[in-house]
């Protein structure tokens, strides 16, 4: 399963969990998995949130796959100016 | 994984990576370029914006009927004909942003929070009449207590600018309205137990004044609006397609009714990534039945466009006598300004990132105040936070008696550290840059007394995002090229290169132009460091479908099977059984044939650009303190950066030289001056002070290029990087030349004087000096 840490103030949704591991194989299904694991949690990773998965990081994509032995960090979006 | 788009193997790099002239240089250089002010319709009515002579005040009432009455005057837009927006926060850059807060930004509502802030807009056949009407509308106001400072306006009793705003990301939940919008947290390891096994701790304050981007054109748009509610929209932008958006959501339109064209720009630095003037120039285009100009004066843009944040930064550092870091703590305190959203998250991010440190917590606090909304400023955040942690670490450095750039390389991040915001570094170059500068004649120069040598880090993680590029050959052979990203550092010439060199066209043949919302699918703005990244590997997949349609033709033409027939160096040819049944065809052959082979030849790019990689910088800088004026002068400057790729080497070089010199701006003069009434002094170059090309050196460039393997030439993106370093590397390098450790900015003449007078250190007449000075390393 995949190793899953949220980063930042995604945690104060989770009454404080970090890190889980889930069967996740795609963005999408991470964030229903998440979502249906803290209810809370959900409306935030609509929007706002970008996903690194082993080290790359990957912004506004449901669709980019996660292997199952993945590291996968739920971060805030970043852009620039 | 999602496979990499990777460039076909029979590409050559002929023009990639050289020096080519650039597409818009002559009109440019002739003054035919057209910018936002240089727009104009047939029956155009000019713009002017009402602003707020208050930092903060209630408004009771809007009167316009005198100013509707004025001859000439054709219409007057206000907070009413603004639906208001529900609060919904959706992507902006590296912020969420939230409509209602936009719509108030656009024009004031409830209140008016900062002097400058928009409360009400005419239309009038001449400038001289749109002022006097200006005069006309009565707004009464209820003058408020204002706040500007960000530590002020994080106290209990501070006046508080929004009843609705409750502290985010605090536990319990916040029940009293205030001015912090938000408190983030990130780390890992345990901090506390870092610190206890460091030999050195050093821990400061510092803090910095808002500044602003400085772009050299203002503000300008120009729209109009047609009967059957269609409406087009000229403007200086860093992204047409989110002025778009914006004008489509704020004024109640679909977003295919309203088409935007990007102007050529002078200058945004992410400071025009927003809307100011154009729903304005719609809404009163709408109203007046006329097209209508808005163009923003000098003073307008200090005072009510969106500078960056000002900041309180507290950074803890401790690390072994050995010189290992082994403790990072930071407490950031920005700016908002008068809405939520400030820059403090990836400025939290990106504090430690050049580092390798195993116990790391970093806390950010977004605080408004009332002073302009804060836009993006090249790497937002970054510049800040990195000021703080490599003045630090410079001073560590210096207590370990250990040369600063060696200390940085014991410590660097490397391919696989982890990085403090969570995720391990693929491969990066922050080593190769210091390596680059340790290495240069620069570094080893002797300097004089009152001289000194100052090196920074710094980082910024990049990104990809929606691109959409079209590929068009022409019947002559030629390629036109429309991408959707405004060019605001190269990407014009960038892309025709790739082009040349993926279709096997002469550089020549290529011509780029950016094209308007209606012309070309979604793009995201320009910023982020992502045009020449994503934009490229938009090219690149256009010009892979037109190589295979080629090959589809000439299969057909040729009547061989398609997998007998191979693009190759411009040209499409029979291969293997088929090699001796027709001779090759170059792209202009088949053009001229396309109408008979099936029509318009053209290649599209789509793509949602990943695999951004992050680019690390190193600057060198030399100075020297004038103990008698205060005056530090830049004397030498070296800049090194991983560029991944330099596409165009020129365009690359110049982003670190633009970003350096921002960087000497921010450090040495550009501040923001309030007076007691909360209202800005300095709006205006004379007294907002820039660098201009006297004050700077040639600043050298060294281009690292450690490939980015997520893209097929290895670009990373370049923009944001070369201001992160300069206001350490030149606090570093005034420490070095004159013992004080400056932790304020800007380390303008004043207060370096001040400084030195407090301890004795400056000169007398004679300019030799009681104390002579410390040399330079």
């Amino acid at each position: 399963m995949a190793r899953v840490v949220l980063v930042g103030n995604l945690t104060q949704l989770t009454d404080g969990v970090a890190e889980f591991d889930l069967p996740a194989s795609s963005v999408r299904e991470l964030f229903q998995l998440l979502g249906e694991r803290h209810p809370a949690l959900g409306p935030h990773l609509q929007e706002g949130v970008a996903v690194a998965i082993d080290g790359q990081i990957y912004q506004d994509t449901l669709l980019e796959p996660i292997e199952p032995d993945s590291e996968v960090f739920v971060i805030p979006q970043i852009a620039g100016g | 994984m999602a496979p990499t788009l990777t460039t076909d193997s029979e590409v050559g790099q002929t023009f990639v990576g050289t020096r080519t002239v650039r597409p818009d240089g002559a009109d440019k250089v002739t003054g035919r370029a057209r910018f936002g002010a240089d727009f104009n319709l047939p029956g155009q009515l000019i713009g002017r914006v009402l602003r707020s002579p208050h930092p903060h005040a209630r408004i009771i009432s809007i009167d316009t009927s005198r100013a509707e009455a004025l001859a000439g005057v054709k219409a007057v837009v206000t907070r009413d004909d603004f639906p208001d927006q529900s609060s919904e926060f959706v992507p902006a850059g590296e912020m969420m942003m939230n409509y209602k807060d936009v719509v108030r930004n656009v024009l004031a509502r409830e209140k008016v929070l900062y002097e400058g802030h928009a409360v009400a807009a005419v239309a009038a056949t001449s400038v001289a009449i749109a002022k006097r009407a200006l005069k006309l509308i009565d707004v009464k106001y209820e003058v408020l207590p204002h706040v500007i400072d960000v530590v002020e306006a994080m106290r209990p009793d501070a006046p508080v600018l929004h009843d609705d705003l409750f502290t985010a990301g605090v536990e319990p939940k916040a029940t009293t309205p205030s001015n912090i919008a938000k408190r983030i947290e990130i780390g890992h390891g345990d901090i506390e137990a870092g610190f206890a096994k460091a030999d050195v701790i050093v821990e400061r304050e510092f803090k910095t004044q808002p500044v602003h981007q400085g772009y050299i054109e203002p503000h300008a748009a120009l729209a109009s609006v047609s009967e059957d509610g269609s409406a087009e929209v000229w403007c200086t932008t860093q992204g047409h397609f989110i002025v778009r958006a914006h004008c489509a959501r704020l004024l109640g339109m679909d977003i295919g009714q309203l088409r935007v064209t990007a102007s050529e720009i002078g200058g945004g630095f992410g400071g025009k990534t927003v809307v100011y003037l154009e729903p304005l120039a719609v809404a009163l285009s709408k109203k007046a039945k006329r097209p209508v100009k808005m163009v923003m004066s000098r003073e307008e843009v200090f005072r009510a466009s969106g500078p960056t944040s000002g900041a309180t930064v507290r950074v803890k550092m401790g690390a072994t006598k050995e010189g290992k870091i082994v403790a990072a703590f930071a407490e950031l305190k920005y700016q908002a300004g008068a809405f939520q959203g400030s820059p403090v998250q990836p400025g939290v991010m990106c504090a430690y990132a050049p580092y390798d440190i195993e116990n790391v917590k970093v806390i950010g606090y977004d605080v408004v105040s009332n002073r302009p909304k804060v836009a993006a400023y090249r790497a937002p955040g970054a510049p800040i936070s990195e000021f703080a942690v490599e003045s630090v670490v410079d001073e560590i450095a210096k207590k370990l008696e250990i040369d600063p750039v060696e200390f940085r390389l014991q410590n660097a991040a490397r391919e696989g550290t982890k990085a403090a915001y969570g995720p391990k570094f693929g491969p990066i170059g922050l080593t190769d840059t210091l390596h680059a500068v340790e290495k240069t004649n620069h570094y080893t120069t002797p300097l004089d007394p009152w001289q000194g040598r100052g090196v920074a880090s710094g980082f910024w993680f990049n990104i990809g995002g929606e691109t959409c590029c079209s590929l068009t050959v022409n019947e002559d052979g030629t390629v036109s090229l429309m991408a959707g990203t405004p060019d605001i550092g190269g990407l014009r010439a960038s892309l025709a290169m790739v082009a040349a060199d993926e279709m096997g066209v002469p550089y020549e043949k290529v011509r780029p132009i950016i094209g308007d919302t209606g012309s070309v699918g979604f793009n995201f703005l320009t910023g982020g460091s992502r045009s020449t990244f994503s934009g490229t590997m938009a090219v690149v997949e256009a010009a892979r479908q037109i190589k295979a349609d080629l090959c589809r033709r000439a299969a057909k033409l040729w009547e061989v099977p398609v997998e007998q027939v191979q693009f190759e160096n411009g040209s499409v040819k029979p291969i293997g059984e088929a090699a001796e049944k027709a001779k090759p065809m170059t792209v202009a052959d088949m053009a001229k044939v396309a109408g008979k082979t099936g029509g318009p030849i053209g290649g599209y790019g789509r793509i949602n650009a990943q695999g951004a990689g992050p680019s690390f910088g190193t600057h060198l800088v030399d100075l020297q303190v004038d103990p008698e004026t205060g005056r530090v002068t830049i004397l030498r400057y070296t800049v090194a950066q991983d560029a991944g790729k330099a596409v165009h080497p020129s365009y690359v070089e110049g982003q670190y030289q633009g970003g350096a010199a921002q960087g000497v701006g921010w450090a040495l003069n550009e501040e923001y001056i309030y007076g007691p009434d909360g209202k800005m002094q300095n709006a205006g170059f004379l007294d907002y002070r820039m660098p201009v090309a006297s004050d700077l050196p040639m600043i050298d460039a060294i281009v690292v290029e450690v490939p980015n393997p997520r893209h097929p030439y290895g670009v990373r993106g370049v923009g944001e990087t070369p201001i992160v370093p300069p206001m350490a590397a030149i606090a570093n390098a005034i420490e070095n030349a004159t013992g004080v450790r400056f932790t304020e900015l800007p380390m303008s003449p004043p207060k370096v004087l001040k400084a030195l007078k407090e301890r004795g250190l400056n000169k007398p007449a004679n300019g030799k000096g009681t104390n002579g000075g410390p040399a330079g390393h």
